[in-house]
């Protein structure tokens, strides 16, 4: 009874609770978006590109999540980018040239970084050439060993005795 | 040899090792400047009302090794720096030249006053812009430019007396002019 009293209380909580997640879910997306270019497609390439920007501030989120003021400058220069006609590669270049490689999220794929790229796929190759020398070898050593010893009458017996147990036990309901 | 029990023991010491230096001598926070060896992005920006002239590109291609420093008000490590930018002015080694970053006129006026002006120019970089074409990321950032404007060097976060006595002061004994 007291239960269902509380419950009945903290309803009109829930339902606050409830329209603040749903009213800040259509907020969010437009928290750190100050000053939209007037062409949608522009702005959704300069959101794209910005996505894949690190904040070098707040190392780690893009310039899209932060709102650092340097996150909001690169925005910022993002969009003037692609307003004055550059390619995203484009736009690209003119952070990477001032920031370096580290301020994109996604490493390039060059001579510095080909470890990175690469080291998973050498783990996975090398991985797997030990686990097949590994499984071959185990199954070597089965085949060379002399199959089992069939079980002494006895030892049938004693079988046939357990499962016959068993199957008495079973039966009954 | 039956050893190969510890291969598992060795794969976790060099990984721990490797782990050990990246925490303890790695810094993600010193994002090398990929301005290093090259001529800085030219700009000309005015002064801080009352402390130096103005500033641009050209100042920084005299013939000689300058400091260009990072600097705002709002900055509170810069306050950390502030002594050892004085004793280098007072000692009149090397020209230093501020650029005020993202703040206010009256603000960085004030600041100086209080805090005394280390520098020859300043340039205020209202709006952050020419910080962007320096990649600067934060303050204070010191860059330690070549006689004829080339980047030679940039330290990140405040000036400690390492950075002094390792990255500026061998660079002015080499360097009579």
């Amino acid at each position: 009874m007291s239960f269902r009293l509380k419950r009945a209380k903290s309803l009109p909580i829930y339902a606050t609770l409830l329209l603040f997640t749903i009213g800040f879910a259509g907020f969010a997306n437009a928290v750190f978006v100050e000053e939209r270019l007037a062409d949608p497609v522009s702005e959704e390439r300069a959101r794209n590109i910005s996505e894949g920007i690190r904040c070098l501030v707040c190392q780690n989120q893009s310039i899209m999540d932060s709102n650092a003021g340097l996150a909001k400058d690169l925005r910022g220069i993002v969009r003037e980018r692609v307003l004055a006609g550059d390619s995203d590669d484009q736009v690209r270049q003119f952070l990477v040239s001032r920031y370096g490689d580290w301020v994109l999220l996604n490493p390039p794929f060059k001579m510095q970084t080909l470890v990175l790229w690469l080291a998973p796929f050498v783990v996975l190759i090398f991985g797997g050439f030990l686990m097949i020398r590994f499984l071959r070898r185990k199954s070597a050593d089965q085949i060379g060993k002399p199959p089992s010893e069939p079980l002494s009458t006895a030892e049938m017996a004693e079988l046939d005795k357990l499962i016959a147990e068993d199957d008495s036990k079973r039966g009954q309901p | 040899m039956k050893l190969s029990f510890m291969t598992p023991i060795l794969t976790f010491m060099v990984i721990a090792g490797v782990m050990f230096y990246a925490l303890f001598y790695l810094d993600p926070k010193e994002i090398p400047s990929e301005l290093l060896d090259k001529k800085a992005p030219s700009f000309a920006l005015p002064a801080v009302p009352g402390y130096g002239d103005d500033l641009s590109s050209e100042n920084l291609k005299e013939g000689k090794i300058t400091l260009l420093n990072v600097f705002a008000s709002w900055c509170v490590a810069c306050l950390a720096e502030h002594p050892t930018l004085m004793e280098l002015s007072r000692q009149g080694k090397i020209d230093i030249y501020g650029l005020n970053y993202k703040d206010k006129p009256e603000a960085a006026a004030k600041w100086l006053k209080r805090n005394g002006s280390p520098y020859k120019r300043t340039g205020m970089d209202l709006k952050g812009r020419v910080g962007i074409d320096f990649g600067v990321y934060g303050v204070p950032e010191t860059f330690i430019m070549g006689p004829d404007g080339t980047i030679l060097d940039k330290i990140i976060g405040p000036i400690t007396e390492k950075d002094l006595k390792t990255r500026i002061l061998p660079r002015l004994t080499g360097d009579a002019g």
